[in-house]
């Protein structure tokens, strides 16, 4: 093979060369679906690979090249869709037994964008069922390996796209977030992860976890591909009444190089309060770099409460939400049905036997938490804390422009070490759950690796429709650390052809 | 004991299916009677991902209901999930309000069957969207379901426990279909499922103002039935009373066939629905210039039509209820009333339309406001009667023949012959031959038989085929003849 190869290549100078005709669709097509075959084995990043469609996709493609037609912002862009984002043209599964060869009849809103983008969709990702959980380990079809280690995890619940960026398969992939599943794995795989402001991005499409807390975003290897893939997701939906009604601003264009003079809040339970020291150890040094470069760090001492009540009011505000989006699945009108005895028992069955245990476990929380005599003190109160969280942030984000700290508490960590352990496993969303209640944009970029080589990611919290800020500053940081992704695709390739061998 | 010992506590429930063009969440269409399943989309059929939007105009009409009723406007509102697990509930929970209804409290006003004039006060009436309708064929162990009807705008009206027999029941839903029909806001017809009610009763000893346990009756299809119904209830559960037992809190439904309420589930397998705030649908201000524009669109509504006919325009009680309890008839006869020169004939246009033009539009299964026949023209036909140029007999074919072509009035009295004899000199002959030819009945009139002269306009009329004008045949004969028995 001559030059890099194009998966290796990032969005941007792919798109640039498919526009100038440098490089055929087609091309960059094979070479994708090359990598899917060489990763796949390993990583198990995919549910779904959509071959045939890729392929006719970059035909028409590059058709639109001869033409001289061609357009599009992420033109002739491979990117992979997290599997609770419905596409027509692929099944969408939510990582469920319950919507097992579930194809939808309308594409989300975003994938409606990606194609007027010019993009082709490669395949569909693995997630933890209905994005519950913070491992993918959830997912009812099977877990998904950490590229830079396949005996860890790759985060979640969108660990799937995470990998498939980190193993340089794609160089973008939509991921959804809810309480940290963009970020978490991000920072886990050593890719940027960025949540944007609620209502930023249509959820129409996205098959709902939590209402109130669900948010589309993109992975990338490097913060101006995630900019420009933010930009072409953003942009107000009049069929999502959460859809903000503002256009947001070309992200790409105004990605700053410069930190300096920029207040950046740190809380110490963000950072010196991690007890992992090889990750304390790669945020203290991130902050450093940012000083040095002439951030003023501002130690924020009155936000303790945020990942106090972070948890709790997370899961109780989450699951009651969950309660009744998932009360739809039912086996009457789509997905498989398990028959019984009369109408109760087949609900209870087709539930009983679709529904993986942390969803049911969800399910069950999130319905007491509901029930009347129990809604004052659990659901309600938790709304009432939510708004406590966005103004304790609001009262923050007048001191300071953007907030720093961890993503996630620990690096990727083995699989199936906290499967029987949910509380350890809701642990993993201290740090990214308390931007998740106030509708927060948030990033995770790569600040490093630890001893033991698994990567550490930066967190940068702005408030509500910072996302142009939020991102300029990842960007920045980005610039410092001298890291364009932590890619760890040679490994995994090396490993795949040292067995062709 | 007799059954005034007990006074009986009554409040309805109303479901009406909102007049819009298309759903409250989806733009599938909102019709009566499609193919099953064919108005149906991703959104209301529950499909993942598939996300509400609020149809501006069921708002507008839901505030339009609200302000007929007389109810206060939320300034703000918002919508809440109700959970509960149905095949004919494609997401499991259904969109209603809870909390923040768009209209709170109002009140309706009828006169009960004792003629006192009540007030039934409204506690609230909430938009929520329709289920799906399921059927169970005969003989067939697997059910269907039609989402046709699934996402349909809803008005549920609910009234205080105000009413206090079957009767008034019946009359406070009359008036509040007649109210709704003039606001536009849904067809309210039962028959088609578009205005749906449940029941709720209690009695207790007279006087008391505590209220007794309540019962619940679904399955009502007609106001008769919701009386009927009612009354049988309130017998079971006096007897129930009177037997030294209590009433059970429970939810009864009625059979038709048999006469009578049976248990359908009891207080104890009652479901918990777990409301909370749609975080799809966040909660939104209705400002108060929208409020207030929908107000001044609003129309007259029945009760101040009515008294306004009686006081200024002098018609009778009787015919203005007839005028009033229908919207097209009363804004037809409006219409009658605005081309109306002045100190024209009112009452004989109201007598027109609640006699002729009713008739017509009955006769031909069609609204008033269907007829080709306009107000303009009815109001030039009655200026011809009162004129003396036709009879109010001529009257009725020119009012038909009119509604069958595009002739003016006087085109058409032209055409048929209807215009009368006024001329005394032209009658005055056929009254002359008239006398000569009964002089038996000119006999009975002389000797005092005041109906004898009837016989004789009756001769005059059939002699001129019914184009005499009778009160002048009338005059001739008496001024011949001299007076009954002069």
């Amino acid at each position: 093979m001559s030059g890099p190869s194009p998966a290796f290549r990032s969005a941007v100078a792919l798109r640039d060369d498919a526009l100038a005709g440098k490089l055929r669709v087609a091309e960059i097509v094979e070479e994708t679906l090359a990598r899917v075959a060489r990763t796949e084995p390993t990583i198990d990043a995919f549910l779904h690979v959509d071959a045939d469609g890729a392929r006719a996709r970059a035909e028409e493609l590059d058709r639109r090249v001869a033409a001289g037609e061609a357009s599009g912002r992420l033109f002739g862009v491979p990117i992979a869709v997290k599997d609770n984002i419905c596409t027509r043209s692929m099944p969408t599964t939510c990582g469920s037994r319950m919507l097992e060869g579930y194809l939808p009849p309308y594409d989300a809103h975003v994938v409606e964008r990606l194609l007027a983008e010019g993009a082709v969709l490669i395949g569909k990702t693995n997630c933890d069922e209905f994005g519950m959980g913070s491992s993918t380990e959830n997912s009812a079809f099977k877990p998904t390996r950490n590229p830079h280690d396949p005996t860890r995890v790759p985060g979640g619940s969108s660990g799937g796209s995470a990998a498939a960026v980190a193993a340089g398969v794609v160089p973008l992939a939509l991921g959804t977030d809810t309480g940290g599943s963009i970020r978490q794995p991000a920072s886990l795989c050593g890719v940027v992860g960025f949540k944007p402001t609620y209502g930023a991005v249509s959820r129409r499409g996205l098959v709902a976890f939590a209402s109130s807390l669900d948010q589309i975003g993109p992975f990338g290897a490097s913060v101006l591909d995630v900019a420009h893939l933010a930009s072409a997701l953003a942009g107000h939906d009049p069929h999502d009444s959460t859809s903000a009604a503002f256009e947001p601003p070309d992200y790409a264009s105004l990605l700053s190089r410069s930190v300096d003079g920029l207040r950046l809040g740190v809380h110490e339970d963000f950072l010196e309060k991690i007890k992992d020291a090889g990750v304390k150890e790669r945020l203290r040094a991130a902050v450093r770099q940012l000083r040095d470069a002439g951030a003023r760090i501002v130690r924020l001492d009155d936000l303790d409460f945020l990942t106090r009540v972070g948890i709790p009011t997370y899961y109780l505000v989450a699951t009651a939400e969950a309660s009744a989006n998932l009360a739809r699945y039912d086996g009457m009108r789509y997905g498989p049905r398990e028959e019984a005895a009369d109408l109760a028992a087949t609900y209870a069955r087709t539930r009983g036997a679709r529904f993986g245990d942390e969803v049911r476990r969800r399910i069950l929380l999130g319905t007491f938490a509901l029930r009347a005599g129990h809604k004052d003190a659990y659901y309600e109160r938790a709304c009432k804390v939510r708004r406590l969280v966005q103004r304790a942030f609001a009262a923050a984000f007048e001191r300071v422009d953007l907030m720093i700290g961890g993503t996630s508490p620990v690096a990727a960590f083995p699989l199936g070490r906290n499967v029987t352990d949910p509380v350890t496993m809701y642990r993993c969303d201290a740090l990214t759950v308390p931007a998740s209640l106030a509708g927060l944009p948030a990033a995770s970029v790569p600040c490093g690796r630890t001893a033991e080589g698994l990567p550490v990611g930066l967190q940068i919290l702005g408030p509500p429709r910072a996302d142009a800020e939020v991102l300029s500053c990842a960007s920045a940081f980005e610039q410092l650390s001298g890291r364009f992704g932590d890619l760890a695709p040679l490994a995994v390739e090396a490993a795949a052809e040292g067995d062709d061998a | 004991m007799s059954g005034a010992a007990y006074e009986s506590v009554i409040g309805l429930e109303v479901h009406v299916q909102l007049a819009t063009r298309t759903k409250l969440f989806c733009g599938c269409l909102n019709v009566y009677g499609a193919d099953a399943n064919t108005n149906v989309c991703s959104v209301c059929t529950g499909q993942p991902g598939a996300l509400p939007v609020l149809n501006g105009f069921a708002l507008e009409l839901a505030v339009r209901a609200g302000l007929a009723l007389g109810c206060a406007i939320a300034s703000r509102t918002k919508f809440d999930r109700k959970n509960y697990f149905y095949p004919d509930l494609p997401k499991g929970y259904q969109i209603s309000q809870l909390e923040r209804p768009v209209n709170g409290e109002g009140s309706l006003r009828f006169v009960n069957e004792a003629g006192e004039e009540r007030v039934v006060r409204i506690a609230r009436a909430h938009l929520e969207e329709d289920a799906g309708k399921t059927m169970h064929p005969d003989g067939d162990r697997s059910s269907l379901v039609d989402l046709n009807r699934a996402g349909i705008p809803l008005l549920e009206i609910v009234s205080a426990p105000d009413l206090r027999t079957p009767q008034e029941a019946y009359r406070y839903l009359t008036e509040l279909k007649r109210r709704l029909r003039y606001a536009r806001v849904s067809e309210c017809d039962m028959e088609k499922g578009s205005l749906r009610c449940d029941a709720n009763v209690s009695i207790r000893p007279a006087g008391a103002t505590e209220l007794g346990t309540r019962t619940e009756i679904k399955n009502l299809n007609s106001f008769r039935n919701v009386e009927r119904a009612l009354a049988h209830e309130i017998e079971r559960q006096t007897a129930v009373v009177e037997e030294g037992g209590s009433v059970v809190q429970e939810t009864r439904t009625w059979r038709e066939d048999e006469e009578r309420t049976e248990t359908l589930r009891s207080k104890e397998e009652a479901e918990d629905y777990r409301y909370f705030p749609d975080p799809d649908l966040p909660e939104f201000e209705l400002e108060e210039e929208r409020v207030d524009a929908i107000r001044a669109a609003l129309p007259e509504m029945p009760d101040v039509k009515r008294a306004r006919y009686v006081g200024s325009l002098g018609i009778p009680e009787a015919t203005a209820d007839v005028l009033t309890a229908d919207r097209d008839a009363a804004e037809w006869f409006d219409a009658c009333v605005a081309a109306l020169p002045d100190g024209g004939d009112a009452k004989g246009v109201a007598n027109a339309v609640t006699g002729v033009v009713l008739a017509l539009a009955n006769d031909q299964g069609v609204s008033i406001a269907d007829l080709r026949l306009t107000p303009e023209r009815l109001v030039e036909v009655v200026g011809l009667v009162d004129d003396g140029t036709i009879s109010r007999q001529a009257a009725r074919k020119v009012i038909a023949e009119l509604d069958a072509g595009d002739e003016a009035p006087a085109e058409v009295v032209e055409r048929l012959g209807l215009a009368q004899v006024s001329d005394e000199d032209a009658l005055g002959a056929t009254v002359d031959e008239v006398i000569a030819a009964q002089e038996k009945v000119v006999e009975d009139y002389r000797g005092g038989n005041e109906n004898a002269l009837n016989a004789l306009v009756g001769g005059v009329m059939k002699a001129t085929k019914g184009k005499a004008n009778p009160q002048l045949a009338r005059e001739l004969l008496i001024r011949r003849l001299g007076g009954a028995g002069g």
